[in-house]
């Protein structure tokens, strides 16, 4: 699995009058959670996309197990990714979600029954997405990720929207992922969950990487990775003042 | 699997999970067949709205004034035309303008007006017998289109132009030499010009040869789509007649050919001694049958008018295959699944593209079929169409619907919002038709359907313009501008540059 590593080098991209990603850069490294973490507009979402292949930077440059995402045959069978959890279409079933991103990497039904066990969606899966709340989609969105059993995941906010058990959940599932060997990203507000989930954190801030660093090492400076997030991103973040408590949560 | 195969497998996945797309679809074949069965009703039985069949094969008119004797072998005949006269129906405006389709029939048997229809025809004819729809060949000359020579009802010849006067005679002759029939004219009867040569293959030892008149029906177009057609009569007087060949003698026979039974007396062909030659007046064509204002019924086309009503339902599922990706960020979940923009697009469009066309033709050969049955039910005469053009109406409905279904798709790409590319669609391909079909003026709605995506309706067309023929050959009558094929080309270069220019936004832009 030496080459399930995702490479973040350099990317830049303007977006208007906003500087959206100035000079990213890390790697995410097999068998642990990399915590990807920022405040509001730090680039995390668009890192991602250009991760995908969605946005195309201005410069720099994203590779998948060495390549760039565009240039894979079935990408999800390397890379299973989560943007966003409401992005589906209301009236079909998580079932026929799935099976069609399925049939989109030539993997049939069998798989799909597959996922939907491991994201516990057997009770559910014939019933209209639409009807969903958050945290189901969540883990509908988990299941779609693993369709291809990538050797690499990438995952935004994975823990929106989820009730206290499902957290659980969710971070133990995690935690299993990387123990098999998987490169996992993960960008989240939610620190205490990341404390306890991610072995490595990429703080980010005005589009660039504040600090990369294992979160042992950041604990032996600060006393939570909460105290440690707040002191890097305090010149990254203008409005914290007024946000405070909600940035706290 | 190939890659393209997966894509579309994924693509008609997505297509079939969405129940209210199906729906739509199987709306819009039932429309089409709903629509089909027209409330159009009209007063012909399946045995008495029957047409004559020409010897090529096409229903055809043949009513007219015959003059005529025996010819036995080969001959000719010779004779002077000097006046052309006539009667047109009363003006439209004396008659109810209210009525959207005037009907066909008598125009009032009081107020004709005199004046010449411009196919109005009088002069010599040989024709095998005195059925209707039988071969024949004649020169003669026409209210506005000068000397023609015509033969077997759809071929037209032009001779000299000019009208016929007692100051401007026209000398006519028509010669038999076995199958060949030559129609010459001429201004003095000393210098003869070869109008043309006719071939007609079969033609027995012993034909009818004569004078003839006839005058087709005057049409006038009533508001936008509105029509008003009714008979006109035409007389006129030739002299110096002389026959050569065998059956040439004093004696002349004549016949009313084809005219209907209740026929008013001015309207009625009969023939009176004038000098040392005959006035002729009688009433009809000798031509091929039309469809609408000029003829009689509908053609087949009228089946499928439902189809601007399933395209509807048709382009609104093909933009929204696309611009639904884009209402809730699916189109990320597409693209990380499916990176070669280009090729998902493609796949798409074949998906879209194939289920409508099959939606379309399925529709479509059931519309022609039981529209058909049911418009014949309510006695409203339907031109008979040939088998392959009846494929060609069905096969080029389903790919009509198809094509702009893949337009619908490339705008959808483009514009990405539901409501936008929904209404520009709608506007390029379903208003255009409509527009010409209802208040457009004829040359504005012809312009229409020879530029926008709605050309392709030309597919539709079922039957034939003749320039031969005056008739409002409107897109409402069922004639379009273009030949179906070039029609159906427009409507491709639209949706291949729709494609292409999705194609190009889809790889620039971020998703």
């Amino acid at each position: 699995m030496s080459e399930a590593t995702i490479v973040v080098d350099g990317l830049r991209k303007r977006f208007g009058s906003t500087q959206a990603l100035d000079g990213m850069t890390f790697t995410v490294q097999p068998g642990r959670i990399t915590g990807f973490i920022g405040p509001n507009g730090a680039g995390k979402s668009t890192t991602m996309r250009v991760i995908l292949g969605l946005d195309r930077p201005d410069s720099g440059a994203a590779l998948v197990g060495g390549q760039p995402y565009r240039t894979l045959r079935r990408p999800l069978c390397h890379l299973g990714s989560l943007l966003d959890a409401a992005a589906l279409q209301p009236s079909r079933t998580a079932r026929n979600h799935l099976l069609w991103i399925a049939h989109s990497q030539g993997l049939g039904a069998r798989r799909v029954d597959a996922v939907i066990e491991e994201a516990g969606l057997q009770g559910v899966a014939r019933r209209a997405a639409g009807g969903f709340s958050l945290g189901m989609r969540q883990r509908l969105g988990i299941a779609m990720a693993l369709l291809g059993d990538p050797p690499m995941l990438m995952l935004d906010e994975p823990f929106n929207g989820m009730d206290p058990e499902g957290i659980i959940w969710m971070r133990g599932f995690l935690r299993s992922l990387a123990r098999q060997g998987r490169a996992v990203l993960v960008s989240s507000h939610l620190m205490s969950e990341l404390q306890d989930a991610a072995s490595q954190v990429v703080i980010v801030g005005r589009g660039r990487v504040l600090a990369d660093t294992a979160v042992a090492d950041l604990l032996r400076t600060s006393s939570s990775l909460e105290e440690a997030y707040l002191k890097l991103t305090r010149d990254a973040v203008e409005y914290r003042a007024a946000n405070g408590t909600e940035a706290a949560r | 699997m190939t890659g393209f195969g997966r894509l579309t497998r994924t693509e008609w996945t997505k297509f079939r999970t969405v129940r209210g797309r199906l729906a739509a679809m199987l709306v819009a074949g039932g429309v089409i067949l709903g629509l089909a069965l027209s409330p159009m009703s009209g007063t012909c039985t399946r045995d008495t709205c029957g047409q004559p069949v020409g010897p090529e094969g096409e229903q055809v008119r043949d009513s007219f004034y015959f003059l005529h004797q025996p010819l036995t072998g080969d001959g000719a005949i010779t004779a002077r035309l000097t006046s052309m006269t006539g009667l047109l129906p009363p003006e439209p405006g004396s008659a109810s303008e209210d009525d959207e389709r005037a009907a066909i029939g008598p125009g009032g048997s009081g107020g004709m007006r005199p004046g010449l229809v411009p196919w109005a025809k009088a002069g010599l004819i040989v024709k095998d017998g005195t059925g209707q729809g039988t071969t024949y060949a004649a020169v003669m000359a026409t209210g506005g289109h000068g000397v023609r020579m015509q033969h077997d009802y759809v071929h037209d010849r032009a001779g000299q132009p000019g009208a016929v006067s007692d100051t401007a005679p026209r000398w006519l002759r028509l010669t038999r030499d076995g199958d060949t029939i030559t129609g010459e004219e001429s201004t003095d009867g000393v210098i003869w010009t070869t109008v043309g040569a006719a071939e007609l293959d079969g033609l027995p030892a012993t034909v009818r040869i004569g004078l003839f008149v006839t005058s087709p029906q005057h049409v006038e177009a009533l508001g936008a789509a509105g029509s008003a057609s009714a008979p006109t009569v035409a007389a006129a007087t030739f002299d110096a007649i002389t026959r050569t060949g065998a059956g040439a003698g004093p004696g002349w026979s004549g016949e009313a050919i084809g005219e209907p039974p209740g026929t008013p007396e001015q309207e009625r062909g009969r023939h009176e001694p004038a000098g040392d030659g005959f006035v002729l007046t009688g009433s009809g064509d000798i031509a091929p049958a039309v469809a609408g204002a000029a003829g009689l019924g509908v053609s087949v086309t009228q089946t499928l008018a439902g189809t601007f009503a399933g395209l509807v339902l048709v382009v609104v599922v093909g933009t929204v295959f696309m611009t639904g990706e884009y209402r809730r960020g699916m189109i990320r979940t597409t693209l990380a699944a499916s990176p070669r923009r280009g090729r998902m697009l493609l796949a798409k469009a074949v998906v879209v593209g194939g289920v409508t066309f099959v939606v379309g033709l399925v529709s479509a050969a059931a519309a022609v079929t039981i529209g058909r049955e049911s418009l014949l039910d309510n006695g409203v005469y339907v031109l008979p169409v040939s088998t392959p053009t009846a494929w060609r109406m069905i096969v080029g409905t389903g790919a009509l619907l198809a094509v702009a279904a893949v337009l619908a798709l490339g705008i959808g790409a483009m514009l990405r919002r539901s409501a936008g590319a929904i209404t520009a669609v709608i506007v390029l391909t379903v208003l255009p038709y409509l527009l010409a079909l209802t208040v457009l003026p004829a040359t504005a709605g012809q312009w229409l359907l020879r530029v926008t995506p709605a050309a392709a309706f030309a597919v539709q067309q079922s039957a034939k313009q003749y320039a031969q023929v005056e008739n409002l050959y409107t897109p409402a009558g069922g004639y379009f501008p273009l030949p179906w094929w070039a029609g159906f080309a427009v409507l491709c270069l639209w949706a291949g540059a729709a494609l292409a220019g999705a194609g190009v936004l889809l790889r620039r832009r971020d998703a």
